[in-house]
């Protein structure tokens, strides 16, 4: 105390910080710049010309995409229905399916350790993988069209929700459920009547939200030949139509934000 | 004997009626219009899968070691990417988070500006920012890293403004009170009370990130997803198991990485 108000009184504030953790935010900034600096280096040395030359070719290049070729509209509704069609079912399978999956990864109702380890390892595994990579896999196994689309975003949502709603279960109320069990309930008794209630409006939101995940994901599974209007995008890229592949990316960022509003709204009843 | 009797349930009004079913009733519909709509070769892919089952799967899990010099080359372009892509975004999503925050302007109309630009961005899944960039720079990994910087923008700022929303204003008006300037409430007022969320958000960008510009490659901007679509398109299963291996590994250990910085700051 003393010590302080003598430095005041000289007239020299103390630092805010201590030195150590200055000289630390200071290295650790150089080092995030330095691999920055790398990797845009590393990223650019394929590219013929170099950064000015890109940028001077990307409004070329960005002018072909303009106008949009909007009369093909109508051409193009039957594959985005099929695309979110195929979201839709995914979701819901990937919701049924995800009950069990989060029932054993949820600490509290799976007391059997090996068991939860057992999935949450498999979850995690499950959620590194990313949704196009999956969808190669199946279009390799099932070949082209909608169905290998279908199961990669089942599989793909199935790691997020499960976790998700694994997380829900672990924070509810445990109490309602002890006092079920010892008054005389069963397990199924206990998990009808006393977890349900307390997830189910979470659960509902989640879900809602792997859809719109989904709805992202299912639009450029067709680049990989998983069906939908990611396919048509893909051939009209490959003939160099610009305008027509613009008008497709118009649709499709349409439809998200639309599907994603009510989405959103609904969430926002439910919680 | 007393007899038991659940208690009375509450009276619903009946808009609430109305509305619920009509909600089940427009579920429904959607449900209709789907397995009505999708047609799926059951027979076909069945007969698909049970002939290319032995051929796939078993390859998938004995990886080819052979390739694993030229995929971990790969793997790091790919982080390259993701890190130089979440860097630009973390710095891009800075100005338009400030934008969105509902606190940092008076009116409403900035941040309702703010707002749209933001759910604009987002509504582009990352990969069809790849296809614009690839035709617009090239087919190369610089398209891979303006696609992750511009598409991880979108969520960025908006968590950024959530953040900036967040804060104790009380602690800036104290400070304008005594006279500072704007730019002194914002360096000693609002900047220590963000820095540590937006670090956080940052990192965790990076993890998603490192996923997504995994799969860029497929349409050409760099990073693993080049190996994925040619050994996809040679049916070369043993070097796809090789990619996967290589991918679940790196994502695992920066998510966990990235989990224990993100502890330590916030």
């Amino acid at each position: 105390m003393t010590k302080q108000s003598n430095s005041l009184s000289q007239g020299t504030t103390p630092p805010i910080f201590p030195v150590k953790t200055k000289i630390q935010v200071t290295v650790i900034f150089f080092v995030v710049i330095g691999v920055y600096l790398f990797s845009m280096f590393w990223t650019q040395q394929q590219m013929v010309g170099g950064f000015g030359n890109a940028i001077g070719n990307m409004v070329v290049v960005i002018e072909k995409f303009f106008p949009p070729n909007l009369s093909i509209l109508p051409a193009i509704w039957d594959p985005m229905a099929q695309t979110i069609q195929m979201a839709i079912i995914a979701t819901t399978v990937a919701a049924v399916l995800t009950v069990p999956l989060a029932l054993l990864s949820a600490q509290n109702i799976t007391t059997f350790k090996p068991l939860y380890y057992f999935t949450r390892t498999l979850l995690n595994i499950l959620r590194t993988i990313p949704d196009l990579v999956l969808a190669v896999v199946f279009v390799g196994l099932f070949g082209i069209g909608l169905f290998p689309g279908i199961i990669a975003l089942i599989i793909f949502s199935l790691g997020i929700l499960a976790k998700l709603i694994s997380e829900t279960i672990e924070a509810v109320d445990m109490n309602p459920l002890e006092a079920m069990r010892a008054s005389g309930g069963n397990i199924l008794q206990v998990i009808f009547y006393g977890l349900v209630p307390q997830v189910l409006p979470q659960f509902t939101s989640f879900v809602l939200y792997v859809f719109e995940i989904n709805i992202r994901a299912s639009v450029v599974l067709g680049l990989v030949g998983a069906g939908g209007i990611g396919l048509v995008l893909d051939q009209q890229l490959g003939f160099y139509n610009y305008p027509n592949a613009m008008a497709i990316i118009v649709l499709i960022f349409v439809v998200v934000l639309v599907i994603e509003y009510i989405s959103n709204k609904l969430r926002e009843a439910l919680i | 004997m007393a007899t038991y009797s659940l208690p009375p349930k509450k009276e619903q009004s009946s808009f609430k009626k109305f509305k619920k079913i009509f909600i089940l009733l427009a579920v429904i519909a959607l449900y209709v219009w789907t397995f009505l709509g999708i047609d799926i070769d059951w027979t076909r892919a069945v007969e698909r899968a049970a002939s290319n089952f032995h051929r796939v799967i078993p390859k998938l899990f004995s990886p080819d070691w052979a390739a694993a010099g030229e995929v971990s080359q790969k793997i790091l372009e790919t982080i390259f990417i993701a890190f130089a892509g979440s860097f630009m975004a973390a710095i891009l999503a800075i100005p338009l988070g400030f934008l969105a925050a509902k606190n940092m302007s008076r009116g409403k109309l900035l941040s309702a500006i703010g707002k749209w630009i933001l759910s604009a961005i987002r509504a582009f899944p990352d990969i069809i920012l790849a296809i614009l960039f690839v035709v617009a720079v090239g087919p190369n990994a610089f398209a891979g890293v303006l696609a992750i910087a511009i598409g991880s923008t979108g969520m960025l700022g908006k968590l950024y403004s959530e953040v900036v929303e967040s804060i104790d204003m009380q602690v800036v008006e104290a400070m304008e009170a005594n006279g500072a300037n704007k730019v002194q409430a914002l360096f000693y007022g609002v900047l220590p009370q963000i820095i540590p969320e937006f670090l956080s958000y940052a990192i965790y960008r990076f993890e998603i990130d490192i996923r997504a510009s995994s799969i860029l490659g497929i349409v050409g901007a760099g990073g693993i997803g080049t190996m994925i679509i040619f050994a996809a398109n040679n049916r070369n299963w043993n070097e796809m198991g090789m990619i996967l291996l290589a991918i679940i590994i790196v994502v695992t250990i920066i998510d966990f990485i990235s989990a224990r910085i993100r502890r330590k700051i916030v």
